[in-house]
């Protein structure tokens, strides 16, 4: 057992033995769905259905019913992608980079938090695949041997780098959050008393007993994955930097873009975990393990990463300044004063500025003030993709082929029908899933809980 | 053979390893230990070895690079050198920062796929397997310590009750085992 400094805040709060632990994370799982969770989830399969229902009528009737025209070409489609990928980069983060840190507070996040990533990667990986408007053969991105001749994919091609980002951070992370689970479903199915649950979380949890050999390579494997999943997480949102990085179009063609895109991605990502958190640690009674303190936490993180996304947007600016390039300076004051100033001055908003308020410890400790917050960076990370996506294409090098964008009810509604389609999952999740990594919770228990760390004994034997 | 397993329950981690240490003191083999999380320090008293699946996460590592640069090559380079702006692909090594991408997610994806399908059917979990655990509480607060007598040729299980009357558990189950 590791002994903490007495001035460290418990991360578990009031006097939890082990068995509290399991109670606490299993009881919503084992008792009725609140009426709450039937009434958003119903709300949620709606929205995701008429998205479902949007994307069947785009792949039969072709990506011509977007509001993209020959002048711009990519608008909401590549920049809700990038958006969910982004949010997409928390959970991996905080099970990995923070498991490498030794930060013992994401124990209690963890699991929702990659939960989270995994779905919000899958809602990302549908817009590249509904953008080649042929669906059937998006395995085409694949170098399969094919009667075409010598034909393969473009592996120089950014493009193609994605794929293989997307598609091996998405599995990646999915082995990595379910042999986290695995433990924590023979948990509940020990408890299981309905035969019906006791037969599908026995398949789910794959026999698991816990013995000692198992756990050994249980922790070498998690600690092994992590040191993979880490430069995973930071090489996967540079990729999709590149998408962009590596063209030439003025506003796109910038070497800040990996570092730039890997900070926005944590930081919208964060504020994700905040938004789904904050409802989730009330709704399921799980506020003695995720408390202000672990709050505070994430606002630091969101304020570090807001700071250098803040610092990207400026170094940027002034860059294309002092590079003297003409194209390049006009990229950059149309955005501000261009038709689109207002979703460039959205984005510094809710990205700059909203960010720098967790300096005030008192703000930052503030629940309600985090939701809020979380909320405006989620919108303000949108921005800052169309931003960079539609700006730096409506006014090209012809002045004769400027345009504007204007999205179309298909645009909306495909975008909005992910969101439902991820709360969908979302609650799926958090009806049927231990929420908590409840077994690895256990293991903080005595170093981190209240009531060890305020009996008298906790500093005397080591 | 007919065996009998003694297993024994404490409801604490340090309890439990502390009186595995008193039993391997006193000659006995400690087969198994069944707990709800990894007890730290556990593995040397009873004699676990360190696992070895980090060396095979390396081997399959190598695999996923090797297979990228074999596959990048005889794609981009061999089979249709393609000519982009005038720049052919000569050599995979003219062209290599372009692989550099593919090479490590590629990688990194049979490393990380490789180890997890090693560890599950090392461990011999897999979806549909019966789970193997002697008393439910033991993936909750529980933790279990499993002897054979098969394996302890040097005690009697007299004298073994009699150790464990001494060191102290919360309970003790037996069982005949055909």
């Amino acid at each position: 057992m590791q002994k903490e400094a007495a001035i460290r805040e418990p991360l578990i709060l009031g006097h939890k033995t082990y068995h509290d632990v399991t109670e606490d994370v299993c009881r919503p799982i084992e008792d009725k769905a609140p009426k709450m969770w039937y009434i958003l989830f119903g709300i949620a399969l709606v929205i995701g259905l008429y998205g479902v229902g949007s994307i069947m009528y785009l792949l039969g009737t072709g990506i011509g019913v977007w509001g993209l025209n020959k002048t711009i070409g990519w608008a909401w489609d590549i920049t809700n992608f990038v958006w969910w990928v982004g949010i997409g980069h928390a959970g991996t983060l905080i099970s990995a980079v923070l498991l490498l840190f030794r930060q013992k507070w994401r124990m209690a996040i963890n699991r929702s938090a990659e939960a989270m990533t995994i779905f919000a990667v899958f809602m990302a990986g549908t817009f590249p695949l509904i953008h080649m408007g042929r669906l059937w053969v998006g395995y085409w991105v694949m170098p399969i041997p094919n009667q075409f001749g010598s034909l393969w994919v473009n592996f120089n091609s950014p493009l193609l780098w994605d794929v293989f980002a997307i598609s091996t951070y998405l599995s990646v992370s999915l082995v990595f959050w379910y042999i986290g689970l695995i433990p924590d479903f023979a948990t509940i199915r020990d408890r299981a008393k309905k035969p019906l649950a006791k037969k599908m979380y026995s398949i789910l949890s794959f026999g698991w007993s816990g013995r000692a050999k198992h756990w050994n390579r249980f922790e070498l494997v998690s600690l092994v994955l992590a040191g993979l999943a880490t430069p995973l997480v930071f090489s996967v949102h540079s990729i999709v930097s590149f998408d962009f990085a590596t063209s030439v179009i003025p506003g796109w063609h910038t070497t800040i873009f990996p570092p730039y895109f890997v900070a926005g991605a944590v930081f919208s990502g964060f504020a994700m975990v905040q938004t789904l958190l904050l409802i989730m640690r009330k709704a399921m009674g799980l506020e003695a393990y995720i408390h202000t303190k672990h709050v505070e936490y994430m606002n630091i993180v969101i304020m570090v990463t807001g700071s250098i996304v803040g610092t990207a947007y400026i170094t940027e600016l002034f860059i294309s300044w002092y590079s003297g390039v003409e194209y390049e300076s006009y990229a950059f004051i149309n955005r501000a004063t261009g038709p689109y100033w207002w979703a460039y001055w959205s984005m510094m908003t809710c990205n700059v500025i909203s960010p720098q308020l967790m300096w005030i410890r008192r703000l930052r400790r503030s629940l309600l003030f985090t939701f809020f917050i979380s909320i405006v960076v989620n919108i303000g990370m949108w921005f800052e993709r169309y931003v960079i996506i539609v700006t730096s294409i409506h006014r090209d090098y012809v002045p004769a082929a400027w345009s504007m964008h204007f999205p179309s009810h298909i645009d909306i509604a495909v975008y909005i029908g992910t969101i439902g389609l991820f709360f969908v999952f979302f609650l799926l999740f958090a009806r049927f899933f231990p929420v908590l990594a409840l077994n690895e919770v256990k293991t903080i228990l005595k170093g981190s809980g209240q009531s060890y760390k305020e009996s008298p004994d906790y500093h005397k034997h080591h | 053979m007919s065996d009998k397993v003694l297993y024994v329950m404490y409801d604490d981690d340090e309890v439990l390893k502390n009186s595995a240490k008193k039993l391997v003191a006193k000659g006995v083999k400690i087969s198994e230990v069944f707990s709800p999380f990894p007890i730290h320090g556990i593995d040397p008293i009873i004699g676990v070895k360190n696992t070895r699946l980090g060396i095979m996460a390396f081997l399959y590592g190598l695999t996923g690079l090797t297979l990228a640069t074999i596959g990048m090559r005889y794609f981009m380079v061999v089979d249709w050198p393609m000519n982009i702006g005038g720049k052919p692909n000569f050599s995979y090594l003219e062209n290599m920062l372009a692989f550099v991408p593919i090479s490590f997610e590629f990688t990194v994806m049979c490393a990380a796929h490789g180890m997890a399908i090693t560890y599950l059917l090392r461990n011999k979990t897999l979806p549909g397997m019966p789970a193997q655990n002697p008393d439910p509480r033991t993936t909750d607060d529980k933790f279990v310590m499993e002897i054979r007598l098969s394996e302890n040729h040097k005690v009697t299980e007299s004298e073994l009750d009699g150790m464990l009357q001494e060191i102290g558990y919360l309970e003790l189950d037996k069982k005949e085992i055909k």
